[in-house]
């Protein structure tokens, strides 16, 4: 059952290198914002596949804290590009 | 325990199946809006799906009582309350700042 776990992971950080391809190609800031957004989406699930795949469940605290900074981080990206800048 | 394994391993699958549909509208689709429109909805549904799973696979292979399952349902509720949120915020100041939509006969950008 481990071993599925594994194929799991393998195929997670496919999916993030086809995110990655439109993050370095992808015309314009809010093209690649949004797919680093993405690449930050699934890392979370790539931390708690890790966290059974190792078979210690105790630090998903860290998915947790990565899922809330993503979030703001994209925010607050999202408001300086509309503004032009943060503290308005 | 044959039961348990297929129904994870079946969760699993789908959520994977979600999450390269919206890779691949990411990477394929030929304008901002609608690469947001694949891959806001398709990464939300199957990271769900895979945490769901995961869910399942602790409350039959780990004894004893812990706080772990609150924890991942609890990243379920705030990724999908926060995931749209992040794509409807950045999709509104891609509009206000004159990004247009694409029509049919244009080019790819």
């Amino acid at each position: 059952m481990i071993i599925i776990f594994l194929v799991t992971g393998l195929l997670i950080v496919l999916t993030i290198l086809l995110s990655l391809c439109r993050a370095v190609v992808g015309p314009g800031v809010f093209n690649r914002v949004a797919a680093v957004n993405v690449i930050g989406t699934k890392t979370i699930v790539l931390l708690i596949i890790m966290g059974y795949y190792f078979e210690r469940p105790l630090f998903f605290d860290i998915p947790l804290l990565y899922a809330m900074i993503n979030f703001i981080g994209t925010l607050a990206f999202a408001k300086y590009l509309e503004r032009g800048e943060l503290w308005s | 325990m044959v039961l348990i394994d297929g129904i994870v391993i079946i969760l699993l699958a789908i959520g994977i199946f979600f999450m390269f549909v919206g890779a691949v509208g990411l990477l394929r689709l030929p304008d901002f809006y609608t690469r947001l429109h694949a891959t806001g909805k398709c990464d939300t549904l199957g990271e769900g799906l895979i945490i769901l799973g995961l869910i399942i696979y602790h409350f039959f292979y780990y004894s004893g009582i812990s706080l772990i399952p609150v924890k991942l349902l609890f990243l379920i509720i705030f990724i999908f309350i926060a995931n749209p949120t992040a794509t409807h915020a950045i999709v509104k100041a891609a509009y206000l700042t004159g990004l247009t939509p694409w029509r049919l006969g244009e080019e790819r950008r």
